[in-house]
């Protein structure tokens, strides 16, 4: 078994939002630079971006529930849990930087940039520790 | 947790593969397994019981008992 089913899934169905996520954003910057949308339809488009985003956690859910290699399956909770404790830990330093006016205002979404920077992160540090015998 | 899985392996010169292979489960599920650094499941534990036509504490090592040895 040198991949399973549910983690070449998983790597499709990242792939192919990843696509969807760089047309639509595109789409959504070259409507907001030529001013082509307004009310509703703006939100409509400045969420669209997002909506991809938010559709790879899902398919993280989704590789999740389907891996039958348990082991497999730790790790990338192991990594969730790690990507999730980075972004969290950056997040609340960042916060109260800005809050004493030391650092700039960032968009919230840079919260999910950070998540899956640290999604990549937890993969070496499991790495390193599965080399070390301690995983 | 302590295990004989390598020298049962050995013993019917099976790669980590072809065990993963009759385990379903990754070659990395196995070298973990055997080399104590990840203990599987109570199902994961009987599917490898079953395999060898062996019971679980053939194979592998309770850990209050692993100082005895």
């Amino acid at each position: 078994m040198a991949m399973s089913r549910a983690l070449k899934r998983y790597n499709r169905d990242v792939i192919i939002l990843s696509l969807i996520y760089a047309v639509f954003l595109v789409l959504a910057v070259y409507a907001f630079k030529h001013q082509l949308l307004s009310g509703p339809l703006a939100y409509v488009a400045a969420i669209l971006p997002a909506l991809p985003i938010v559709a790879i956690l899902g398919a993280i859910g989704r590789y999740l529930a389907e891996e039958t290699d348990e082991y497999l399956r730790m790790m990338m909770t192991r990594q969730a849990l790690i990507a999730s404790a980075f972004t969290l830990s950056i997040a609340t330093i960042w916060g109260f930087l800005e809050n004493f006016d030391l650092v700039p205002h960032v968009y919230a979404y840079y919260a999910q940039i950070l998540w899956f920077a640290g999604l990549g992160l937890g993969k070496i540090i499991n790495r390193f520790q599965a080399s070390r015998g301690a995983l | 947790m302590k295990n004989r899985l390598k020298v049962l392996r050995a013993e019917r010169n099976w790669s980590q593969g072809d065990l993963a292979d009759r385990l379903d489960v990754s070659r990395q599920s196995v070298n973990a397994i055997e080399t104590g650094r990840y203990d599987p499941s109570l199902p994961l534990a009987f599917k490898i019981a079953e395999l060898f036509a062996l019971s679980i504490e053939q194979i592998f090592t309770s850990p209050s008992k692993e100082n005895d040895q």
